[in-house]
């Protein structure tokens, strides 16, 4: 039957390349096995020809789907599942690209893209390595390919087809308008009852959704480079050679992993309302993890160039680095963190194929590493202790302790579903971590300092003595920020505060000791400091986020009369957020606060900017903020907020709207009357939600909102209005005589929606009011303002250290 | 004794103790009437909310108090009471995971991040949410 609009032969040409892609790497992975096994060097190469050929086969094939994919996007061609779950006809042109990545399929397409991006560069540089290394990757990209095949083998489904139709998933099952009433039959015209697509969340609609994950897709990608040279000397039994030309891939793979990962640090900081940079979230952790193994892999892969030894830990390191990275694939994909991330993956029927996945690099690799374990070279004598080489093993393994530390933290569920546990880390998370990684912050920092002040073999006494310079630095630096720095972190008692302190001095510790190595060992020649210079990137990191997380502060607490909760439960509030009303300061601790107004509207973007300027206290500094609201075009209602900072050198003021009033509901018109009282001090007036008691009144009231001199004739009333839960709150209208008529002064409790006028005086002492109970919801915003001291060290350090790991990469090159 | 040993036992040991603190910090999964006998310690519970009552958040009145009411699966009830501004999308979630103390007859969340919310226009891969969508529609 054919329906209505449909167009399928996009479809069939990104089926077909899939296939391609699929049966080429097949094929690829035959001729590198067969090349890198052959006997004869005629062999050899004709089989290396062949995997050469159907690699790139792959590779423009894998080109071929993502275009299509692509394409059916950018013409919204919603009778395929993928443009209608996850674009929509609103999009952006740069979201839409961002679209292909977002869904499980996609991320699976870009991985792969990248994973032949390395692998043409693996067949122009790796040389006599580039068969087995080849047969590794081919082989990952025919266990990937998989996923997006789509195929059916004796019944068994196979992958996610990205081509697959709508009308063919169960999705119409659901929708009854679809199908003929008669029949039963899908109506021939169904594709003209759709008319959007689901579309990207708004929350991923932000250019990092753009760069981010194409960067840790790389990262992830070239994981693999690493592992396939550890296994090919395996194989071929070569089984140091390979450290050598593998080290740059292992400390590109590094860097770039860590760019990635801190690339997704700093959207979430910047322009989501998650209010930090890492909140120990599974996922996040589940790519921390593999990078952290593979910087203790890096360590000793150092350690053998330089010295013979820790090779078999090189290999223990790489091959779980790499298996970690499928792991982690595994725990975000498969739904099993469901309960405990914000962002993972809901399960898309993939768990046996991820599961698989897995296992067939990690039987393998591990098998072979057994198996061959007595013959890898090591030396016999043990490392001195004054030896570089032990210390940095040490660091490599504390570094991996750290790793094992929050995989097994991370990684709670799965025992969970598989032993019928029920534990799950208690309600305060980011603690759990915190304590024990702030101890490997420190040994860590210290290790990194010393370290680079020891020499491989053994290190004399007086070059050890060289570290007392950057050592005394350190102490009377990090005293400095100690005694100078406010750091009062009390929440957790003073043993952490004492822990953080200590964590501050390592930190700093690092960054003075590799800073004058640079100096004065390899007298500033940059070029060949690329290590020390990543160590001081690493080391002004961990200052940044010590201070920055141990002086964040909340500036918002609602400290406000207006809100003052009389709940029992008021203890525990911690009430981060403050509700200001349109053009009234507002006393915010330190600040003034006062909400200006939200008329800068981006209608293309469904944007709308809220205006809050905040005037500091103590000095008048003042400045403007610009949180937005950003409407998804689904309903008035369906609002996400992004956030917006100003920018010192030593901080960020950092706010985001947690809820506002509704700019369209503000015409509604304000019908409501005044009602006339007259009562006497003491006296009540009810209203709908509760009460209002007249305490006494003030004449000529000179105070900060009224200035009145004795000469003036003026009145204020002093109220307090305590509505049905309790809450308590002021008012003071107040009225004046001017030209011999009253003149009222109308005083509005915003959050019971209440107006109070003071009317004038009646006979036998009492006064007049006029109380007004308007429903027309009032201009307000309530705003949560953060203080991140000194986040730009973190900044600072995550660019040093990149810089520093890419100086290594083109070092190690030229070394090979 | 090589000093490798030295190191690896260390390492061990290291681990264990780790090992121990942190189940020993570990709190467990609860039903609601569970989260009632442990009344004042720390639980998580999965629910799901309770659409028969609203959710009251009044952010013009108190930006930081949101009360909701949540169901298990076993069908017992409660109210549950989060001192924050009420979480994105909460109403279209499928499922609530919630981190808090039983007080009485009120789950109280005092942790911004006490609530989880799997939320499906997170991450559009859910069908059963893209299926009630496309009805909606």
């Amino acid at each position: 039957m054919d329906y209505l609009g449909e167009h399928l032969l996009p479809g069939r040409i990104g089926h077909f390349f899939a296939t391609v892609s699929f049966a080429a790497s097949f094929i690829a992975t035959v001729a590198y096995y067969k090349s890198a096994s052959s006997k004869s060097v005629d062999d050899e190469r004709a089989w290396r020809r062949l995997g050469r050929i159907t690699f790139t086969i792959d590779g423009l094939a894998l080109m071929g789907v993502f275009a299509v994919i692509y394409y059916i996007i950018r013409a919204h061609y919603f009778e395929y599942n993928f443009a209608w779950e996850h674009s929509s006809k609103t999009l952006d042109l740069k979201y839409l690209l961002s679209c292909v990545w977002s869904a499980q399929e996609g991320s699976f397409l870009l991985w792969m893209l990248w994973h032949f991006v390395l692998g043409i560069v693996l067949i122009f540089t790796s040389k006599k390595w580039e068969s087995p290394v080849m047969s590794v990757l081919s082989f990952a990209q025919l266990c990937l390919a998989t996923m997006i095949v789509g195929l059916y083998f004796w019944g068994a489904k196979i992958g996610i087809n990205p081509f697959m139709l709508i009308r063919h998933t169960e999705l119409f099952d659901a929708a009854p308008f679809l199908h003929e009433a008669s029949t039963g039959m899908l109506k021939h015209d169904y594709l003209t009852y759709i008319k959007d697509g689901q579309g990207l969340t708004p929350l991923l609609q932000n250019y990092w959704m753009v760069i981010h994950p194409p960067i840790l897709f790389l990262g992830f990608a070239s994981t693999i480079v690493p592992f396939a040279f550890a296994f090919a000397g395996l194989w071929k039994k070569q089984y140091g050679d390979w450290v050598k030309v593998a080290l740059p891939w292992t400390l590109f793979s590094t860097c770039i992993l860590g760019t990635g990962i801190m690339m997704g640090a700093a959207w979430a900081y910047e322009s989501l309302s998650f209010g930090g940079y890492w909140a120990w979230d599974p996922v996040e952790n589940a790519s921390l993890v593999p990078w952290l193994v593979y910087l203790a892999g890096l360590h000793t892969m150092v350690i053998f160039n330089a010295t013979g030894h820790s090779l078999r830990a090189t290999y223990l390191f790489i091959f779980l680095g790499f298996i970690l990275i499928l792991y982690s694939t595994f725990l975000t994909r498969s739904g099993i963190l469901g309960d405990t991330s914000v962002h993972s993956f809901v399960d898309s029927g993939m768990n046996f194929q991820l599961i698989a996945l897995i296992t067939v690099f990690l039987v393998p690799a591990f098998g072979l590493l057994f198996w061959r374990y007595k013959s890898i070279p090591h030396i016999r004598k043990e490392e001195n202790i004054n030896s570089r080489e032990f210390w940095m093993f040490i660091g490599s393994l504390v570094l991996f302790l750290s790793a094992a530390f929050v995989i097994a933290a991370t990684s709670l569920p799965v025992p969970n579903k598989l032993f019928g546990t029920n534990l799950t880390i208690g309600d305060d998370a980011t603690f759990a971590y915190n304590r024990i990684e702030i101890f490997i912050a420190v040994i860590v920092g210290v290790l990194t300092a010393v370290g680079q002040y020891l020499k491989y073999k053994m290190t004399s006494t007086r070059n050890l003595m060289k570290v007392v310079p950057p050592t005394l630095i350190a102490v009377i630096l990090s005293v400095a920020i100690s005694i100078l720095g406010n750091i009062h972190y009390d929440r957790y008692g003073n043993g952490f505060l004492a822990a953080i302190h200590l964590a501050v001095f390592c930190a700093m510790y690092a960054v003075v000791a590799n800073a004058m190595y640079i100096w004065s060992a390899i007298r500033g020649n940059l070029r060949n400091a690329g290590g020390s210079i990543a160590h001081v990137g690493f080391g002004l990191m961990m200052i940044g986020i010590l201070l920055s997380s141990s002086k964040k502060e909340v500036l918002s607490y609602n400290t406000t009369g207006i809100n003052i909760n009389f709940l029992p439960s008021a203890k525990q509030n911690p009430m981060e957020n403050i509700t200001l009303i349109k053009n009234l300061r507002t006393d915010m601790g330190k600040y003034w606060a006062t909400f200006i107004n939200n008329d800068s509207v981006d209608s293309r973007n469904r944007t709308t900017y809220f205006h809050v300027r905040l005037q500091k206290k103590k000095n008048q500094d003042e400045f403007d903020l610009y949180p937005n609201m950003v409407n998804t075009g689904k309903s008035p209602d369906d609002n996400v907020f992004n956030p917006d900072m100003h920018h010192y050198w030593d901080k960020d003021i950092f706010s985001y709207i947690s809820a506002a009033y509704n700019p369209q509901q503000e015409n509604q018109e304000d019908t409501a009357a005044f009602r006339q009282y007259t009562i006497g001090i003491n006296d009540t007036i009810y209203y709908s939600k509760g009460y209002i008691i007249l305490d006494g009144i003030t004449p000529n009231p000179n105070n900060t909102r009224y200035h009145f001199s004795p000469d003036d004739t003026a009145l204020m009333a002093n109220m307090t209005i305590i509505d049905k839960d309790s809450m308590r709150f002021k008012a003071n209208p107040a009225f004046y005589v001017k030209n011999n008529r009253i003149v009222p002064l109308i005083d509005t409790v915003f959050a019971q929606d209440l107006a109070i006028s003071f009317n004038g005086v009646g006979s036998e002492k009492k006064l007049i009011f006029g109380v007004k109970e308007s429903a027309a919801m009032v201009p307000f915003v309530a705003l949560k303002v953060l203080l991140f001291p000194q986040i730009n060290i973190l900044w600072l350090g995550t660019f040093i250290m990149i810089a520093g790991f890419a100086i290594s990469v083109f070092r190690r090159v030229k070394l090979i | 004794m090589k000093k490798l040993h030295i190191v690896l036992l260390v390492f061990i040991a290291t681990s264990i103790g780790l090992l121990i603190s942190f189940m020993g910090n570990l709190s467990t999964y609860e039903t609601i009437a569970s989260a009632k006998q442990k009344e004042g310690k720390s639980v998580t519970i999965i629910a799901r909310l309770d659409n028969s009552k609203p959710i009251e958040y009044n952010a013009a009145r108190n930006p930081n108090y949101c009360s909701f009411y949540v169901s298990d699966t076993l069908g017992n009830r409660a109210k549950v009471e989060y001192f924050f501004e009420k979480p994105y999308d909460m109403e279209k979630a499928e499922r609530i995971v919630l981190k808090g103390k039983m007080m009485g007859d009120v789950f109280q969340i005092t942790q911004k991040d006490g609530i989880l919310i799997k939320c499906p226009s997170k991450y559009t891969d859910d069908p059963n949410v893209a299926k009630k969508n496309l009805t909606e529609n």
